[in-house]
């Protein structure tokens, strides 16, 4: 089962051409992800490394029953390249771009609420693979192993971190998600929390979180209503002073409500198991599956 | 990116904001040559620095002769101004704003802000005006009135009629201030700002609306598309490694600690600074080195580091995913020989690579400390910076 992505997945890259879209494409594909075309405009009819290029979302999506597509398009025309995808009515959009002006995603946040067709996952972020059938994205798949626990996450590094110690300790994955680190995003931690406490295939779930927004506080209200599986959490920040960019646009300590000592507060007056330190993860999802 | 308010205020003008008329001045000749050309009896001088509470601080003042705005701008250029947001150390002011003076009737607080929660852009104005914002929203949420903008829509007048009675206003006041609204709504969209804030918001005894102050932030990440924005821009109001770093790829910030931190990744990098403190350390820096870094970024890098002298100790924490563990440790290597590194180094390389990498760093022949887990790496480096003290 798993959520969102399969063997059978059927994947486009939009921006195949260019360096990172054909490198991470390639790798995808090594991994076992179902690539099944690419959008470059101008090139389409041509073939690149084995695979067949259109010039438009809708094209590819004909010719070759794509649902997913991965966009590795620059942050100047990346919401171009989303609103085309949503246009089309592409199921799955994964976009890992990052840089993306706020103003951009708004629109494209409009759209997406007006789309019944359309959920986008990102930007800025690693991308979603279910271990051992389908990688769409820039994480490295051989950390990974198969199994029972979801991971969400707004870091990909910390993600990588947080799966490396569950295979450390032969705890798999059923699937990992990047919601990305920016401001304005696609999917969010509840809409990833619903769709792993209606997977059969997980059993517990991380979520790892960041300073800045209160994404987080409203997952954990969502979780004490909602969630009957486990959910570990991190925060990461509480190190962070207020009103710097830690790094991602959306890492930013703005108000009160949004530092990590807040959000970790509420985590665990909802319920959620908290990991103060990120070196905890792999212990924590250990001891709630016992 | 940030801006000083004469900047903001001639972007303001060019979308018919009203402001009080002004002029910039660097030495208090001029501030009394822009005083001559500016109607009116009284004149308030301003510190222009990148920071909010300048007026607490000592950095505005109102004359009411030309020799008090000779004597203020004398005060008040090369001052040390500290205010909440400046630091204690303060920041060092180059530039004054000379304005008239006007008749107050009332201040207000109005801005548009970036609404997280429902990915749009709220308006939000109050009668709280001249207050610290965050303090009102807190003590009394009530007093601040909101309105979502729909992006497809834009600004439309019943928005700013809401946003009008709700401060009170009426009659030719009432539409004078929905075309400021509406000014500000373009400027916002125009111009990619990342926050829009006009504190106070003034009206005047003949009736006026006028912007008293006002502070704008750009997005990052679209002043590709705005040169006349990037052009504002003033490099003594940041930081020079940080400026440094970003012309690498490096995203880098200052701490006051004295652990130098070289991670990949902004998750990891936050990860990092919390699991140092955890083990009792403090953080110099925070440092990304991000997902491209070649030899050449990790040196800078280094040098970056080192620039800071509180360091005591380097730590180096990478989960290469798609970077390579051996082309960081060929960076790593490589920067501590060029740099002649004196101070203790604790390594922790995980993923892609990884025995290569290592591998590089146990032949390199120098003084560096590996580590197994993150939180191994924390310990190590944190007893590495209590043992050089």
């Amino acid at each position: 089962m798993a959520i969102l992505i399969n063997r059978n997945t059927k994947l486009i890259t939009i921006g195949l051409t260019g360096k990172q879209g054909t490198f991470h494409t390639l790798q995808s594909r090594d991994y076992g992800t179902n690539v099944v075309g690419g959008v470059t405009p101008g090139k389409g009819g041509t073939i690149h490394e084995g695979i067949p290029v259109f010039n438009t979302t809708f094209e590819a999506m004909q010719e070759t029953g794509a649902k997913a597509a991965m966009i590795f398009v620059p942050p100047a025309y990346a919401a171009d390249s989303i609103l085309e995808c949503i246009e089309a009515e592409m199921p799955l959009i994964i976009c890992i771009t990052e840089g993306i002006p706020v103003l951009d995603m708004i629109k494209v946040k409009s759209a997406l609420n007006s789309s019944k067709k359309s959920r986008l996952i990102g930007p800025n972020c690693p991308g979603v693979i279910t271990p051992g059938e389908c990688k769409i994205g820039i994480m490295p798949g051989h950390i990974h192993m198969p199994g029972n626990v979801g991971v969400i996450s707004r870091s990909g590094t910390l993600t990588y971190e947080a799966v490396y110690q569950l295979t450390q300790r032969e705890i798999g994955q059923s699937t990992c998600v990047g919601i990305g680190g920016d401001p304005v995003n696609g999917t969010s931690f509840i809409d990833c929390l619903e769709l792993f406490e209606k997977d059969d295939d997980t059993k517990a779930v991380i979520m790892i979180g960041e300073i800045g927004g209160t994404a987080e506080t409203e997952a954990a209200r969502w979780i004490k209503a909602n969630m009957t599986k486990p959910v570990v959490s991190f925060i990461a920040g509480a190190a962070a002073p207020k009103g710097k960019r830690m790094g991602h646009a959306g890492a930013i300590i703005s108000g009160a409500d949004d530092s990590a000592d807040a959000k970790f507060k509420i985590l665990q007056e909802c319920g959620v198991t908290i990991a103060r330190s990120p070196a905890e993860l792999g212990q924590k999802i250990a001891e709630v599956l016992k | 990116m940030n801006v000083h308010e004469y900047q903001a205020k001639d972007l303001m003008r060019q979308f018919n904001i009203a402001c009080l008329k002004g002029g910039v001045a660097d030495t208090p000749a001029q501030a009394v040559e822009v005083a001559k050309k500016l109607d009116g009896k009284v004149w308030v001088v301003k510190a222009q620095i990148h920071a909010g509470g300048r007026g607490k601080g000592g950095g505005v003042k109102l004359a009411r002769t030309l020799e008090e705005v000779e004597k203020y701008a004398k005060e008040i250029l090369g001052m040390q101004l500290v205010t909440h947001q400046t630091g204690p150390e303060g920041k060092k002011v180059l530039k004054v704003l000379i304005e008239q003076g006007c008749d107050i009737d009332h201040e207000y607080y109005c801005g548009i802000v970036l609404d997280r929660a429902a990915g749009k852009l709220a308006f939000m104005v109050s009668t709280e005006g001249g207050m610290d914002i965050e303090k009102v929203a807190h003590d009394s949420p009530e007093k601040i009135i909101k309105a979502h903008i729909d992006p497809a829509s834009g600004f439309t007048p019943a928005i700013g009629r809401k946003l009008g009675y709700a401060l009170g206003l009426k009659g030719e006041t009432l539409n004078k201030a929905n075309k400021f609204f509406e000014g500000l709504y373009n400027l916002y969209i125009s111009k990619d700002c990342s926050i829009a804030e006009i504190n106070p918001l003034v009206t005047t005894k003949t009736g006026d609306v006028l912007a008293l102050d006002g502070k704008l932030n750009f997005d990052d990440n679209a002043l590709f598309r705005h040169p006349d924005i990037e052009a504002l821009r003033d490099i003594t109001e940041e930081s020079a490694q940080e400026l440094e770093a970003g012309k690498f790829g490096l995203s880098y910030i200052s701490l006051d600690g004295n652990i130098g931190c070289l991670v990949n990744g902004a998750g990891l990098a936050m990860g990092t600074l919390d699991i140092l403190k955890l083990a009792g350390g403090t953080p110099a820096n925070f440092l990304d080195v991000g997902g491209g870094a070649t030899k050449e970024t990790v040196q800078k890098a280094f040098s970056i580091i080192l620039e800071d002298k509180n360091v005591k100790a380097i730590l180096v924490n990478i989960f290469g995913g798609i970077m390579k563990c051996d082309i960081i440790a060929n960076g790593v290597v490589d920067a501590a020989r060029e740099l002649g590194l004196k101070i203790p180094l604790v390594v922790r390389l995980e993923g892609t690579n990884v025995a290569l990498g290592k591998k590089i760093l146990a032949e390199s022949g120098l003084k560096i400390t590996p580590a197994g887990d993150l939180a191994d790496a924390a310990q190590k480096a944190v007893a590495a910076a209590k043992g050089a003290n």
